[in-house]
């Protein structure tokens, strides 16, 4: 019955396998026949579990081999299939299929065609790898895996050395987190004996009481690998960086999948941060802060695609505040809705980019509706589902999150007025992006309009963004039974009436410009809040200072490294010894059939004279 | 009795001349006694009861093995020269500290033998006896050894080829043009 | 020959150890590498010498198969050592193994 699901992530591996040892070799059609092809087989098959999923109706699971068994400590590789993960697989292999067909058309003139293709399906094999393990360490697999793939594709053009640097951060920052994770790990491990996440969960009610310090300790440190690998506060300057990308990569991992890889760690473990409190408020506010600060930034930028990088920062945000209130259905639920209109934004952006000659800066477009009708449609819907306009699928998302929050026993309200404030933003910044780059003047003449193959992903996703929300994802098994959000009658109206209103306010500022925003902005305070903004609240420069400064003060000091003296003086001391040695290597043949009859006669001697030789 | 006194004066005969073929400075000589030493063994192979042993030490030994020898000593040519040559070589101080190992594993090999006394089986083993078992558990040894001389037919071959230069190019002791000169003619 | 021939096993094993003990007193002095060959032979004689006196202790014939494969091994010994003496011979021009010592440390 389970007996495929093995298949799921073995194609796209297979897809890798076969890209990545023909070092480019075989010819662009038949190399995006392979990347796209074992993408699409694995959405096949998802599908196919997904039908299997619905007439059972109960989790399906299948174990590979044990990987380890060693002092009672056995993973086994075996996969679990349950609502949850189900959505998961939806989501990678069905906007991973999406977005696999766009590439094979946004990528076509580049020479690392196939590298690209096989970086791409190895990042979805490790991420299917991650969704569908049945543990705790065989989910660190994939999750490592994908981390390994993010900074393999950030830097994919490794020629410009900025590239290099930005995959470098997004590599290291993120392994602060996993570090986190991994001690987490090790700390689940060595109280409750096992990394299977459903005996560990009940290890885990049995043995501790609510509240109980190390398991607020472990899913801190659980969270913290989330928050690296979600570019959540204060791990999440990454993200803007990573968006050195080719753009397909950014949609793929830095918007749909990837990024939301700890919103689903969380998810996962739901049931030890119900028996923990503090960690739950903890990552509430986490996600209220990263999204209010994000959404900020987001409007002081003029970088398209960093614009769309500190937004998806901020919907995780917003994701992260829905699992800190317990409200695990809405935020799997906007993660899914969110890969589609961010994954849409971010192809029509790539669309965009592609027409003009990579170009990013929103203030050098203008006037692009005519010309790119495609990109403009794709980006208004997917701009109206960011927003939450009513009715596109972000609106039912992002209204049960906030209407979730309002509920929260600890802070509801100001939980939910910063969620509130927070959709207000993102309506302003989103329609400031859409008023500069598709109305207004013409600055630019595109050219070499995207082909059907970009396209067609584009209108697909068109249509998820705006219909998604009613798809009813199966995770009620998964997850306790929410308390149904009592619609307070007020609550009810200001939440979804908020984001029109930002969408007014930028009509106003940035298409009709009828409110002046100028004297503010060329205040002085006006130009420090900015410039603070732009700078994402100074995030780098204080990271900057604070670490990789007297970090490298540090290793300059120890750069003849003070440990390697001892080992050195070991290794001079055998130099030493080596040498004298050496000088009993007379070359001359004599002397060691001589050294070897000494050793005889000294052998034969002890032997006989130890008592242990006996005459026959 | 006959026996017992043959085996002692085959013993005192081995053990003289090898101590003459050691000790000679000419190469031939030495090449003499060693022989008359296998032949002195070779009787003592037939004492114990091994005649097939012993046939085979004089023909294959003091026979084939030493011919090699004999062949490589005319090839080298070395004459009055080599006598010279091997004073030179063999100093008397050189035997010193040898004798004094020699010596140390003698004293160890007759504090072996001497706590028991047992004499030999007066039973002579035959060729048919030696070949039944040779073929019959040892048939893989017999496989072993006949790889073995193939080796060493392989390898003499390669090793005594002429122009045999080193492959390196490292310099050696005496120039390689002087030595193929010195072949040529 | 078939009365008990009434060798004592000691003498000949004594023999032998004394055989070996001047072959490796060659090989330790001797500086000429025929002489060396020739004492590596007398030395692996010693020990056939040996195996064939403990075999006629026990009166089977496993000495003499062993002193036939020691035989063997001499046989390619000398064939080898003799080709390694000629090529020594033309390299060094003398045949003094301690010019062959290009291996020291």
């Amino acid at each position: 019955m389970a007996d495929y699901i093995y298949l799921i992530p073995l194609l796209p591996l297979m897809g890798f396998l076969l890209l990545f040892t023909t070092l480019g070799n075989l010819p662009k059609a038949l190399v995006a026949l392979v990347g796209v092809g074992s993408v699409a087989s694995s959405a096949m098959l998802v599908l196919l579990t997904a039908l299997e999923f619905m007439t059972l109706r109960e989790p399906l699971s299948t174990t590979l081999y044990t990987w380890i068994n060693v002092g009672g400590f056995s993973p086994f590789v075996s996969f679990y299939v349950d609502g949850l993960t189900l959505t998961m697989l939806s989501v990678i292999t069905g906007v991973g299929l999406l977005i696999h067909i766009y590439s094979s058309l946004f990528m076509l003139d580049d020479k690392d065609y196939s590298r690209f293709f096989s970086y791409m399906n190895l990042f979805v094999f490790a991420m299917l790898v991650l969704v569908l393990a049945d543990n705790l360490l065989l989910l660190f697999v994939g999750w490592e895996g994908v981390g390994l793939c993010s900074y393999l594709l950030v830097g994919f053009w490794h020629e410009d050395s900025a590239n290099g640097a930005a995959a470098r951060k997004a590599f290291i920052v993120t392994r602060v987190g996993d570090t986190a994770m991994a001690i987490g790990m090790f700390l689940l491990f060595a109280h409750l004996g096992t990394l299977d996440f459903a005996p560990m969960t009940a290890a885990a009610i049995s043995q501790w009481p609510e509240g109980s310090p190390i398991l607020t300790i472990a899913c801190l440190l659980l969270l913290g690998g989330a928050v690296g690998k979600s570019a959540q506060l204060p791990l999440q300057t990454w993200l803007p960086d990573a968006m050195a990308g080719p753009t397909p990569v950014s949609a793929l991992i830095h918007a749909a999948t990837m990024v939301t890889a700890g919103v689903y760690l969380i998810a996962r473990t739901h049931d030890l941060f119900l028996l923990s409190p503090f960690a739950l408020n903890t990552v509430a506010v986490i996600g209220a802060a990263t999204l209010l600060m994000a959404a900020f930034t987001a409007i002081t930028q003029h970088d398209i695609k960093r614009i769309l990088a500190y937004s998806t920062i901020s919907q995780i945000g917003y994701m992260f505040l829905a699992l800190g209130v317990g409200a695990w259905a809405s935020s799997i639920f906007h993660l899914m809705t969110h890969a589609f209109f961010k994954a849409l934004l971010f192809l029509a952006a790539g669309a965009v980019i592609y027409s003009l000659h990579h170009e990013h800066n929103i203030f050098k477009m203008g006037g692009l509706r005519k010309k790119l009708p495609v990109a403009f449609w794709s980006f208004l819907i997917g701009s109206a589902a960011l927003a939450a306009l009513p009715f596109t699928s972000g609106f039912y998302s992002k209204d049960a999150i906030l209407l979730s929050a309002y509920e929260n026993a600890w802070q509801g309200p100001l939980l939910w007025g910063i969620g509130l404030l927070g959709a207000l933003l993102t309506s302003i910044y989103s329609f400031r992006l859409v008023f500069i780059v598709f109305f207004g003047e013409v600055k630019t003449e595109p050219s070499q309009p995207a082909g059907w193959l970009m396209a067609a992903p584009l209108l697909v996703l068109c249509l998820l963004a705006l219909v998604g929300g009613f798809i009813v994802i199966p995770v009620m098994d998964v997850f306790p039974a929410a308390t149904g959000p009592a619609h307070d009658g007020l609550i009810a109206i200001i939440t979804p009436a908020v984001p029109i209103v930002g969408v007014v306010i930028a009509y106003l500022i940035f298409l009709s410009h009828s409110i002046d925003i100028s004297p503010w902005t060329d205040s002085k305070i006006g130009k420090a809040l900015n410039r603070f903004w732009f700078s994402h609240w100074a995030m780098d420069w204080l990271y900057d200072t604070f670490i990789v400064k007297p970090y490298a003060w540090m290793a300059h000091v120890n750069r003849m490294d003070i440990v390697d003296w001892f080992y050195n003086f070991t290794a001079d001391v055998v130099r030493f010894l080596h040498d004298q040695t050496t000088q009993s290597q007379t070359g001359q043949l004599r002397t060691y059939a001589g050294v070897m009859v000494l050793g005889l006669a000294a052998i034969t001697a002890i032997a006989l004279f130890s008592g242990g030789g006996t005459a026959p | 009795m006959l026996e017992l006194g043959l085996f002692y004066i085959a013993a005192t005969v081995s053990l003289i001349s090898t101590v003459l073929a050691v000790t000679r400075y000419n190469a031939a000589h030495a090449l003499i006694y060693l022989i008359i030493s296998l032949l002195a063994s070779a009787i003592i192979f037939y004492l114990v009861g091994a005649p097939f042993a012993a046939v085979l030490e004089v023909v294959i030994y003091a026979g084939a093995i030493m011919v090699l020898f004999v062949f490589v000593i005319m090839l080298l040519n070395l004459g009055q020269s080599g006598d010279v040559a091997e004073h030179v070589l063999l100093r008397p101080r050189m035997w010193i500290i040898p004798s004094l190992l020699c010596v140390i594993l003698f004293v160890e090999i007759v504090y072996v033998l001497q706590s028991s006394e047992s004499l030999l089986n007066g039973m002579v083993v035959g060729p048919k006896e030696v070949g039944l078992e040779l073929f019959g558990p040892y048939v893989l040894a017999v496989e072993i050894a006949s790889m073995l001389l193939l080796a060493g037919l392989v390898g003499a071959y390669h090793l005594g080829r002429r122009y045999f230069t080193d492959v390196r190019d490292v310099p050696t002791a005496q120039p390689l043009a002087a030595v193929s000169g010195d072949d040529h003619e | 020959m078939n009365e008990a021939i009434v060798i004592p096993m000691e003498h000949g094993l004594l023999l032998a150890g004394i055989l070996f003990l001047i072959g490796l007193l060659g090989v330790l002095v001797r500086r000429n590498i025929i002489l060396i060959l020739m004492s590596l032979e007398i030395m692996l004689n010693a020990c056939g010498l040996a195996f064939i006196v403990a075999g006629a202790h026990w009166g089977v014939a496993d000495g003499q198969i062993m002193f036939m494969l020691i035989l063997s091994i001499a046989a390619a010994e000398v064939s080898v050592g003799l080709g390694l003496l000629l090529q020594a011979h033309r390299r060094f021009g003398s045949l003094d193994v301690d010019q062959a010592s290009r291996m020291q440390g």
